[in-house]
């Protein structure tokens, strides 16, 4: 039985991994209803960004701050050359736009710092905690708990301060917003900054737990079941999808796994989140359109 | 003073409905035809058969497979290329295990069983809509890759997993060699696309873009909703099933699900975004730019000093050019290719005055 | 005009339509003869609009029942209404932005067709001949509304009074027995509107067609038609002939308005 949870909770973890993704993809869609498809490849761009810079003798806060900048630099250059330009365009374009979009930047990425895996070293320590018999990796404890931060301050973000309100109200309707004086580009350049700040977290703990290699930017695909279970429009709903997922995956590999056939978790989130969105065809805390006619 | 307008009025519906309604656009297709059904054969070398040509071709039909179903019925797909692994794979199962199973039949079955897979796949579209789409579509894309990468009886227990396609003999004929797989392709795309351009100028196609643009009224006004989408995932799939057999068959030779995979979905998508949605002869502008982009490239850095740019970071920049190129097509001209070449023409059919 | 009474093709039986609690019809029950002209007016928010989404089955009532052609049914389908012969126009346009205005009033005959999408692919059987005569219905109405000369125009670059029309001739395309037209003469000015009100009188007297409508202008709406139902607050104030309604006085009081200074003169 302990074995059963703690393949549990190795997977529930695991699953704040992806959810911290998945928030970098809600913040976006949020504030400005576009799918960000290239969230994966700012994750790796940050990630590759960092390493090599602590490689090449940074200090890791200095590291830290530089990739941070340059995240934010990458955020005001995408919302100036790619978002403005398709404003008011059917959401499918902006979609098709990320995705160019992740070409680049994947593009760009391995050419400034090579294709090459590079380690990353976080500081935490590796061995595995003890608790009540089962063996939990300290590194997603901590993890656990840095995402957990994040959503705080994000919640904080969104429903207590003027900004947040400001982003709400671009994300139901840019036009209405600029009718009402809202300043479009300086908050699209705000949260795609915060996306690129929580791109670069995830970044970082990926990069910690995988090596920082270009697969980093196939997570993006995994984060797509993620929104679907929990909606793609609520940070709250990328925690508990990130969970389900996460766990969904490790106890098929686990126990499914044996039966069907080995590397089943490369489709069950996605043949899960199908099954989801057959019941709640809105995710668990999506908004459900009234379309009126 | 190309095109002499003057007289080419249509008296009967039938004559306004044809493809090329002008006499100077027949004589065009014509020749184009004929060029490409005698001319290429006899001109053309190995090269630019298999390397460029029948790729071309059968990027343009798969283009075609995903334009139905994304361009004109509005249903986002990333799962191209399993449709068209399931075609190549059914397609090599049925020659292989069935003594004297004629070659087309085998692509045709193929694209059958490609079809009722996108079929299943497509069935949530009944429920869900935009992008959640995406996940039914992925889903088919990473089941296909896993079915056939883990049951070999797929692969004929093959122990590499790479299977080479048998020979290509129709009634006789080889078709093995470069040109004349070539010709095989040419005359299967030709005959799918005419097939293609009816059909969507039909009822179907109409329902279709319906369900596209506004399917709350299309359900208004008696069309029914299940069976459009449902046959928009069936013919695409039976489109994208032989474009998989071409594939494997006259391009590669070789049948393997490893180039099928979510990369290959990606190019379809970009072919239909950059030839453009909606639209048949764009798919050829697509498939074009995809198969010369890199080559292009390939040789202007070439002729860049020798060591500044290796091929790794040729690879890099291929992919930040691809990616600012696609950008830069949404933004300027987010109907495409397709759109460039329609303006073009309407250009031509004034030149010399300017409107 | 003959003495015998017309019969009624539509009839509403208390209906009651609530979205997740905030009530938008309230036990509304009329009906429309056959060949009438019925107009639906009240202030905004009444629930006409509403009545109309119920009618041809948009919207699902929690009570009451609809009576249409001898038939009685609890709940309709927009793919049954529409093959009953229900076709209607939206208040903001629901037209196939991406088509032509040929292609969209095509569409509007996709229940006409025998011909499978099969025998249309490969130009054979059926198709070629049905082709040419859905074509020629077509035309038909493209030339009533006076629309030909924009015929092969994408419907999105037009003006919204065309829009209009293409969307009147898209529901005309399905000969319906019953037309459910949604403001069709929003936004447009004196001339426009006689225009449309022509329009609409000649459907409702050559073609035989049932109109039931909601227009806001009163002018119009007395003009036009036979028999008129007044709704306020999702509940049903007035109904009868136009002069009937224009003498109730709970009409009066919520929509129309009195003249304070004519009747304080007559005092």
């Amino acid at each position: 039985m302990e074995f059963f949870f703690e393949v549990l909770i190795g997977g529930l973890l695991a699953g704040v991994m992806y959810s911290l993704v998945a928030i970098g993809f809600v913040l976006i869609y949020k504030a400005s209803g576009v799918f960000n498809f290239a969230q994966g490849a700012m994750v790796l761009f940050a990630a590759l960004t960092f390493v090599s810079l602590l490689e090449r003798g940074l200090p890791f806060w200095w590291a830290f701050l530089a990739t941070l900048a340059t995240m934010v630099a990458l955020a005001l250059l995408i919302e100036k050359v790619v978002l403005r330009p398709l404003v008011n365009r059917p959401p499918i374009i902006l979609f098709m736009a990320t995705l160019g979009l992740s070409y680049m930047i994947e593009g760009l990425a391995q050419a400034l710092w090579g294709a090459q895996v590079h380690g990353l070293e976080l500081g935490i320590p590796d061995e595995p905690l003890e608790i009540r018999g089962m063996l939990l990796s300290q590194f997603d404890l901590f993890a656990a708990g840095t995402a957990a931060t994040l959503v705080i301050a994000l919640s904080l973000l969104f429903n207590r301060t003027r900004i947040g309100l400001s982003l709400r109200a671009v994300a139901d309707d840019p036009l209405a917003s600029l009718a009402v004086g809202i300043r479009l580009p300086r908050i699209w350049a705000v949260v795609w900054a915060v996306a690129g700040f929580v791109g670069l977290v995830a970044g970082l703990l990926w990069g910690a737990r995988l090596g920082v290699q270009f697969s980093l930017s196939l997570v993006v695909l995994k984060a797509l079941p993620v929104l679907i279970i929990g909606g793609f429009s609520s940070i709250g709903g990328a925690i508990v999808g990130g969970l389900i997922i996460g766990a969904a995956e490790k106890l098929a590999e686990i126990y499914l796994g044996p039966v069907i056939g080995s590397g089943i978790e490369n489709w069950v989130p996605y043949v899960l989140a199908l099954l989801f969105l057959l019941v709640r065809p809105a995710g668990l805390f999506g908004e459900r359109a009234i379309e009126r006619v | 003073m190309l095109y002499r307008e003057a007289g080419q009025l249509a008296t009967r519906y039938a004559a306004e409905r044809r493809i090329f309604r002008l006499r100077q656009d027949r004589i065009g297709l014509l020749a184009l035809l004929a060029f490409a059904f005698i001319g290429v054969p006899l001109l053309g070398n190995d090269y630019w058969f298999s390397a460029i040509l029948i790729p071309f071709l059968v990027l343009s039909l798969a283009g075609l497979g995903l334009n139905l179903l994304t361009g004109y019925a509005g249903q986002l797909s990333l799962g191209s290329a399993a449709f068209m692994a399931v075609g190549a794979f059914a397609a090599y199962n049925l020659q292989l295990r069935i003594p004297g199973m004629p070659l087309l039949l085998s692509f045709a079955l193929g694209g059958v069983v490609a079809a009722a897979v996108a079929l299943l796949f497509g069935l949530p579209s009944l429920r869900i809509k935009g992008f959640y789409l995406l996940v039914s579509t992925l889903a088919a894309q990473f089941v296909v890759e896993w079915v056939l990468t883990k049951f070999s009886w797929f692969t004929n227990d093959n122990a590499s997993g790479v299977i080479t396609s048998p020979p290509l003999i129709i009634a006789g004929l080889n078709f093995s060699s470069p040109a004349g797989r070539y010709l095989l392709t040419l005359s299967l795309v030709v005959l799918l696309f005419w097939l293609g351009k009816n059909l969507v100028r039909s009822e179907l196609g109409r329902n279709w873009m319906a369900v596209r643009d506004m399917d709350t009224a299309a359900a208004v006004i008696g069309i029914r909703l299940f069976k459009a989408k449902l046959l928009a995932f069936a013919i695409s799939g039976f489109y994208l099933g032989i474009a998989g057999s071409l594939w494997a068959f006259a391009y590669l030779g070789t049948v393997e699900p490893h180039g099928f995979d979510l990369s290959r979905s990606f190019q379809v998508l970009f072919i239909i975004i950059i030839g453009g949605l909606g639209s048949v002869a764009g798919n050829f502008f697509g498939a074009a730019f995809i198969v010369l982009f890199p080559i292009l490239l390939g040789n202007l850095s070439a002729l860049l000093p020798v060591g500044l740019v290796d091929s790794g970071q040729l690879e890099n920049i291929q992919k930040m050019l691809f990616g600012a190129l696609i950008i830069a097509f949404l933004i300027k001209e987010p109907e495409g290719l397709a759109r460039l070449w329609q303006r073009f023409r309407q250009r031509a059919r004034v030149w010399p005055l300017r409107y | 005009m003959n003495a015998v009474a017309p019969s009624t093709l539509l009839a509403l039986d208390d209906i009651s339509l609530s979205f997740k609690g905030v009530k938008a019809i309230t036990s509304i029950s009329f009906s429309v003869a056959a060949g009438e002209i019925c107009a639906l007016i009240g202030p905004n928010g009444a629930g006409k609009s509403s009545l109309l989404n119920v009618i041809n089955g948009v919207y699902q009532a929690q009570s009451g029942s609809i009576s249409y052609a001898g038939q009685t049914r609890r709940r309709m389908r927009p793919h049954q209404a529409a093959e009953d012969g229900i076709a209607r126009t939206f208040q903001n346009i629901a037209l196939f932005k991406g088509m032509s205005v040929l292609d969209n009033v095509l569409t509007g005959r996709n229940l006409k067709r025998r011909s499978t999408w099969l025998e249309q692919m490969l130009r054979v059987g059926r198709a070629p001949a049905e082709d040419d005569e859905q074509r020629w219905h077509a035309e038909r109405i493209i030339e009533f509304l006076r629309i030909h000369p924009w015929r092969h125009a994408l419907v999105g670059k037009l003006s919204y009074g065309l829009q209009k029309r293409v969307e009147l001739a898209r529901a005309l395309a399905a000969e319906p027995r019953l037309l459910l037209l949604d403001e069709p003469m929003a936004g447009m000015n004196a001339e426009e509107k006689r225009e449309m009100s022509q329009f609409i009188r000649d459907i409702n007297r050559e073609l035989g067609t049932t109109v039931v409508l909601i227009e806001h202008d009163i002018g119009v709406v007395m003009g036009l038609s036979d028999h008129v139902v007044v709704l306020d607050y999702g509940r049903k104030i007035g109904d009868g002939t136009p002069e009937q309604v224009r003498s109730n006085p709970d009409v009066i009081a919520a929509y129309l308005g009195t003249r304070r200074s004519q009747s304080a003169r007559s005092q």
